[in-house]
C-alpha cells in the first residue's frame, strides 16, 4: 500500500500508460471499423482530461519518487498540462480527417496516448536514463504516426526521414550522456549539478563536450537550426492532424526537457551553454524568417514558422534567468494555442474530399467564409507578434529578459527577424482578404470550429488582466522550481 | 459621479469598439450595410460629443495629467490613462475627424461596408488610446495595433497598387516600432517602471547620457518613420495614393501626428541630453524634408501624391519646432500638427469629392472646375491657402511660430525652412490653377455637379475651423501653454544639471 502511495506523483503517467493498454485490448477485441476507432479516440481524450485533472489536484511542492529519478514540481505540472492540452486538441482535430481518409483506426489515438506518456516523462526526468526512456517512448510512437497513411508515399517518406534523423539525434544524445556520466560519475541531474557547480567545472572538457552533444540531440527534437532539416519534409508529408500534433506537444516537451536539463543539471555552466543557445536562437529566428518567404505549401510554411518560433522561445532561455524561463513558458503556452488554431484552419481547407495545402487556394476566403478568414488572419497577426494579440505578449516575455540580461545583439536580431517573418504571415492575410474569391471550401465541422473559436478568444483575451495575469503568474511559479 | 472622477477617457476610447461589436451582428444585406453606416456615424458623433466633455472640464492651469485612471494590468504593466495639455487636443482632433471620415465614405464605399466600418471604428479606439496611454506598454500596444486595421483598409478598399502600398506601410512602420519596443524594455529594466509620468520626472537622471543616446535613437526610428521624416518618408506617398479617401484623411490627420506626439512625450522629457546632442541632426533632416519634398511635390502629376509630399514638408516644420526646445517652437509645432490635421484632411476630402465623380486623380484630367463647381472652387481655395500658410488661416500660425523660434536657435535653419514657405505656395497654387482655373475644355467635365448637401456638411466645419483658428489661435494655444512650459522648464533643468556635472 505504501509503495502505491509513494507512486502518487506519477499517477497521471501511470493512468495514461495503463489506460492505453486497456484501450488497446478494447480495440483488439472489437470489430475493426471506424466506430471502434472513434470510440477509442473519445475515450483517449477522456483519459487525457482525467490525467489533467489529476495533475491539477496534485499538492504543490516538489516530489522525487522512484529514487529521485523522477521529479514532479510546478514546472513539470505546468508543462504536462500544456502537453496534455496539445495532445487532446490534436486528437480532437483528427477525427474528421481520419474518417475522410479511411484511417480511423483505434491504433491512432493509442499511439498518441503513448507518445504523451513519453512527453510527460521527459519533462519530469531527473536522470539521464529517465530522460532517454521518455524521449524514446514519445519518438517511437511519433515515427509510426508520421507514416500512418501507409499507401501515401509522402507519409512513408516522412516517417522514414523522421526515424532516421531521430535515431541519429538519439545517438548523439546518448553519446553526450555517456560522456557526462564518464566525467561526473553520475546519471542523476542532482549529482551532475554538484559537479557542474564546482569551481573547476569550466575546465572539465569532457563534461562540456558531453553537454554540447546533449544539446545537439535536443536541438534536433525542438527542430532548431542547424538541426532542423527534417522539419519541413516531415511536416509536409505527415497527415495534417499528425503535423498538428508534431507542431504542438512534442516540441513543447522537448523544450521542457531542454529547460529541465539546463536548469537542473548544469547550473554552474551557464557561460558555456548560453553561447550555444544564443547561436541556435539567432540561426533559428533568421532561417525561420527567410526560408518561409518562398513557400507555397501551407504545412511547409508552418514548419518554417515553427522553426522561427523555437528561435524566439530560445531567446528567453538564452537570458538564463528565472524571468527568461518564465518567458519561455509563456511563449510555449501561447505558441501552442496559436499553432493548434492555425492547424484547425488548415484542416478546414477542404473541397469535396480533397485536402488543400496550397496557400494560393485561400484566395478571397474573406468573401466566402469571413469568419474563418478572420480567425486565420488574426492568428497570422498573432504569430507575427502584433499587439494586442497573444503572440505579441509572448514576444514581450522573452525579449524583455533578454534585454535585462544585456543580450542586446540577440534582441535586436530577433526583433528584426520578426519583421521579416511578418511579411509571410501578412501574405496569407493578403491572399485571403485582398485577392479574388475562388471555389468555396466545405463547411467547417464542429470540432474544427470549436478549436478555432477557442484559439481566437484566447489570443484576444490574453490582454485582459483576468486572463493573462494568472497565466503569467503560473509560469512564474513554474520557472521558480528550476535552478536558473 | 462627475466628469473628473468618471473613467471618461476609457469611455471615449472604447466607445467606438462597442459600435464595431454592434456592427458585427448586423446582417450582410443592403439593409445591413445601411445600418452599418448609420451605426458608425452615430457612434463617432456620440464619441465626439463625449470627448468635448473632456475639453470643457479640462483644467488649463495645471501641467499635471488629468482624468487619470490607473488599474493593475498584466505582470508589471499598468492600465493607466490620462491627458495633459499636449495630448488632449489630439484626442479631440481624432474624435472630430472620424465622423467626417464615415460621411466621406458614405457613397464611395459600396463593397464590404460592414467590414469597412468595423475597421474604422477599431482604428479610432486605437488612435485615441495612443494619446491617452500613460504606460509604456499600453502606449506601444495602441501604437502598434493600429497597423492591423490600417493594413486592411489600404489593402481591401484601396486603389490599383494597394497590395504594394499596404505591405510597405505595414513593414516600414513595424520595423521602426520593434526597436522602440526593445528600448521600452531597456527603460523598464533600468528605471524599474513603465509609468510615463514617473519616467518624465526621473528619466533624465535615471538614464546615463550614453544610454539616453541609444534609447533616443530607438524611439527616433519609430517616430521618424511614423512622422514621416526624410529619408524614411517613402511609404507615405504610396500609402496615401492607394488608400481610400477616408484612409488618407486618417493617415494625414492623425497617424502622422503620433510621431510628433512621441517626440514630445518621450524623446524630449525622458532623454533630454540626447535630444540636445542630436538636435542638429533633426534640424538637417527637417530642412531637407521641407525643401526637397516641396520640390518633389512641384513635379507630381497625381493630386494625392502632391498633397502627400506637402504633408512631409509640413511635418518638417513640426520636427524643427520641437527641437528648438523653446516654448514658442513647441507651441508652434503642436499647433502646426493640429492645423495640418484639419487642413490636409480637408485637402484629401477635396480630392475625394472630385475622385468620386471622375475616378481619376491625374491633375491633367481636370481643369476649369470653377465654371461648373463654384462652391467647390471656393472651399478648395480656402484649404489651398491654409496649406500655403496665408495669414488668417490656421496654417500660418504654426509655421510662423516654428520659424520664429528656429530663427532664434539657428538662423540658417530658419533661412532654408522659410524658402519652403515660398515653395509650398508654388506647388499649391500651381495645383489649384491646373485643377480649378483655366477653360473647361474636357468633355468628361462638362456635366460635373457641384458639391451636394453631404459634402457641404463635411466641409463646413473644416472651413470654419481653419479660419477661426487663423484669427483666434489662443483657443488651442491656451490649452497647451502650461504643459509646454513645464516641458521646456524640465528640459532646461535637466540640461543645466548635466552641464554643471560636467563642469565639476
Amino acid at each position: 500500500m505504501s509503495i502505491l502511495l509513494s507512486y502518487a506523483p506519477a499517477y497521471p503517467e501511470m493512468l495514461l500508460a495503463v489506460g492505453a493498454m486497456v484501450l488497446l485490448m478494447i480495440g483488439a477485441f472489437s470489430e475493426d471499423n471506424t466506430d471502434t476507432g472513434a470510440f477509442v479516440g473519445w475515450l483517449s481524450i477522456a483519459l487525457l482530461l482525467v490525467a489533467a485533472a489529476l495533475i491539477v489536484l496534485q499538492p504543490e511542492g516538489t516530489q522525487h519518487p522512484f529514487d529521485k529519478v523522477f521529479v514532479v514540481d510546478q514546472f513539470a505540472r505546468f508543462m504536462k498540462l500544456l502537453i496534455i492540452a496539445g495532445s487532446a486538441v490534436a486528437l480532437l482535430l483528427s477525427f474528421d480527417f481520419l474518417r475522410n481518409k479511411g484511417l480511423m483506426k483505434f491504433e491512432y489515438p493509442i499511439l498518441v496516448l503513448l507518445s504523451t506518456v513519453g512527453m510527460m516523462m521527459m519533462v519530469s526526468a531527473n536522470d539521464m536514463i529517465a530522460l532517454y526512456l521518455g524521449l524514446e517512448l514519445q519518438s517511437l510512437a511519433l515515427y509510426v504516426l508520421a507514416s500512418i497513411q501507409r499507401e501515401n508515399v509522402r507519409s512513408s517518406e516522412a516517417g522514414l526521414k523522421y526515424f532516421v534523423l531521430g535515431a541519429l539525434s538519439s545517438g548523439m544524445l546518448l553519446y553526450g550522456a555517456s560522456l557526462i556520466y564518464g566525467f561526473t560519475g553520475a546519471t542523476g541531474f542532482t549529482e551532475i549539478a554538484n559537479v557542474a557547480k564546482a569551481q573547476t567545472s569550466a575546465e572539465n572538457i569532457g563534461l562540456i563536450v558531453g553537454l554540447v552533444f546533449l544539446l545537439v540531440g535536443l536541438a534536433f527534437k525542438i527542430s532548431a537550426v542547424p538541426f532542423h532539416m527534417w522539419t519541413p519534409d516531415v511536416y509536409q508529408g505527415a497527415p495534417t492532424p499528425v503535423t498538428a500534433l508534431f507542431a504542438a506537444a512534442p516540441k513543447l516537451a522537448a523544450m521542457g526537457l531542454l529547460m529541465r536539463v539546463l536548469g537542473g543539471a548544469f547550473p554552474g555552466l551557464e557561460q558555456q551553454w548560453q553561447q550555444v543557445i544564443w547561436f541556435i536562437a539567432i540561426a533559428s529566428m533568421l532561417l525561420g524568417a527567410f526560408a518561409a518567404i518562398g513557400q507555397t505549401n501551407i504545412k511547409r510554411l508552418m514548419a518554417y514558422s515553427s522553426i522561427g518560433h523555437v528561435g524566439f522561445a530560445l531567446v528567453g532561455l538564452a537570458a538564463g534567468t528565472p524571468e527568461g524561463a518564465q518567458g519561455v513558458l509563456v511563449y510555449l503556452l501561447i505558441y501552442l494555442v496559436m499553432t493548434l488554431g492555425t492547424f484547425a484552419c488548415i484542416l478546414a481547407m477542404q473541397r469535396g474530399d480533397d485536402m488543400i495545402e496550397d496557400i494560393d487556394q485561400l484566395s478571397g476566403l474573406a468573401q466566402n467564409n469571413l469568419t474563418m478568414a478572420f480567425v486565420l488572419a488574426m492568428l497570422m497577426f498573432s504569430l507575427a507578434g502584433i499587439p494586442p494579440l497573444a503572440g505579441f505578449w509572448a514576444k514581450v516575455y522573452v525579449f524583455w529578459p533578454a534585454v535585462q540580461a544585456g543580450l542586446y545583439p540577440l534582441a535586436v536580431i530577433g526583433v528584426l527577424a520578426s519583421v521579416v517573418g511578418a511579411y509571410y504571415y501578412l501574405r496569407i492575410v493578403k491572399i485571403m482578404f485582398f485577392d479574388e474569391p475562388r471555389e468555396k471550401f466545405v463547411p467547417v465541422s464542429a470540432n474544427l470550429g470549436l478549436v478555432m473559436g477557442a484559439a481566437l478568444i484566447f489570443i484576444f483575451a490574453f490582454a485582459v488582466p483576468q486572463v493573462g495575469g494568472p497565466i503569467v503568474d503560473a509560469a512564474q511559479a513554474a520557472a521558480k522550481s528550476l535552478r536558473f | 459621479m462627475t466628469v473628473e472622477t468618471s473613467p471618461i477617457l476609457s469611455i471615449v476610447t472604447f466607445l467606438p469598439l462597442l459600435g464595431a461589436l454592434f456592427i458585427i451582428f448586423l446582417p450582410a444585406t443592403p439593409g445591413g450595410d445601411r445600418n452599418a453606416r448609420h451605426t458608425a456615424l452615430y457612434t463617432t458623433l456620440f464619441t465626439f460629443a463625449i470627448s468635448l466633455l473632456i475639453w470643457i472640464n479640462f483644467d488649463t492651469r495645471t501641467a499635471d495629467f488629468q482624468f487619470v485612471e490607473d488599474i493593475a494590468w498584466i505582470g508589471p504593466f499598468r492600465y493607466k490613462m490620462g491627458v495633459d495639455g499636449i495630448s488632449m487636443l489630439f484626442v479631440i482632433l481624432t474624435t472630430f475627424l472620424m465622423p467626417l471620415c464615415i460621411l466621406a465614405s458614405w457613397e464611395s464605399i459600396n463593397n464590404r461596408v460592414k467590414e469597412y466600418m468595423i475597421a474604422f471604428l477599431v482604428l479610432e479606439t486605437l488612435m485615441i488610446g495612443v494619446f491617452c496611454a500613460l504606460d509604456l506598454m499600453l502606449f506601444y500596444l495602441f501604437f502598434e495595433a493600429g497597423l492591423i486595421p490600417m493594413f486592411l483598409i489600404i489593402g481591401v478598399w484601396g486603389g490599383k497598387r494597394r497590395v504594394y502600398a499596404s505591405f510597405k506601410f505595414f513593414l516600414y512602420t513595424l520595423l521602426g516600432s520593434v526597436l522602440m519596443l526593445l528600448a521600452i524594455f531597456a527603460m523598464a529594466s533600468t528605471a524599474g517602471t513603465t509609468d510615463i509620468p514617473t519616467l518624465i520626472q526621473i528619466g533624465a537622471t535615471k538614464f546615463s547620457a550614453d544610454m539616453q543616446w541609444w534609447l533616443w535613437l530607438a524611439f527616433f526610428a519609430s517616430f521618424a518613420v511614423k512622422m514621416p521624416m526624410w529619408p524614411v518618408h517613402t511609404w507615405l506617398p504610396d500609402a496615401h495614393v492607394e488608400a481610400p479617401t477616408a484612409g488618407s484623411v486618417i493617415l494625414a490627420g492623425i497617424l502622422l501626428k503620433m510621431g510628433g506626439y512621441g517626440f514630445l512625450r518621450f524623446s524630449l522629457p525622458m532623454f533630454p541630453l540626447a535630444s540636445m546632442e542630436l538636435a542638429p541632426v533633426i534640424f538637417t533632416l527637417s530642412v531637407v524634408a521641407i525643401v526637397y519634398t516641396s520640390l518633389v511635390a512641384l513635379a507630381q502629376e497625381d493630386i494625392k501624391k502632391l498633397i502627400a509630399y506637402s504633408s512631409v514638408a509640413h511635418m518638417g516644420f513640426v520636427t524643427m519646432g520641437i527641437f528648438t526646445f523653446q516654448q514658442q517652437g513647441i507651441d508652434g509645432a503642436i499647433f502646426q500638427m493640429l492645423s495640418h490635421g484639419i487642413v490636409s484632411a480637408a485637402l484629401f476630402l477635396c480630392v475625394g469629392i472630385i475622385y468620386d465623380r471622375m475616378h481619376t486623380r491625374e491633375i491633367a484630367a481636370y481643369g476649369g472646375l470653377a465654371d461648373r463647381m463654384p462652391l467647390y472652387a471656393a472651399v478648395f481655395m480656402v484649404f489651398t491657402m491654409a496649406n500655403v500658410g496665408l495669414p488668417g488661416t490656421s496654417g500660418f500660425v504654426g509655421e510662423f511660430l516654428t520659424l520664429l523660434s528656429a530663427f532664434k536657435s539657428n538662423t540658417w535653419v530658419a533661412f532654408f525652412a522659410t524658402s519652403g514657405v515660398i515653395l509650398s505656395a508654388a506647388y499649391a497654387l500651381y495645383l489649384y490653377r491646373r485643377v480649378v482655373f483655366g477653360a473647361l475644355e474636357k468633355a468628361s467635365l462638362k456635366a460635373i455637379p457641384d458639391m451636394n448637401a453631404r459634402e457641404i456638411t463635411i466641409m463646413a466645419p473644416l472651413v470654419i475651423l481653419t479660419i477661426l483658428l487663423g484669427f483666434y489661435p489662443a483657443l488651442l494655444l491656451d490649452v497647451m501653454a502650461v504643459s509646454v512650459k513645464q516641458l521646456v522648464m524640465n528640459f532646461e533643468a535637466a540640461v543645466a544639471q548635466s552641464t554643471a556635472a560636467v563642469a565639476q
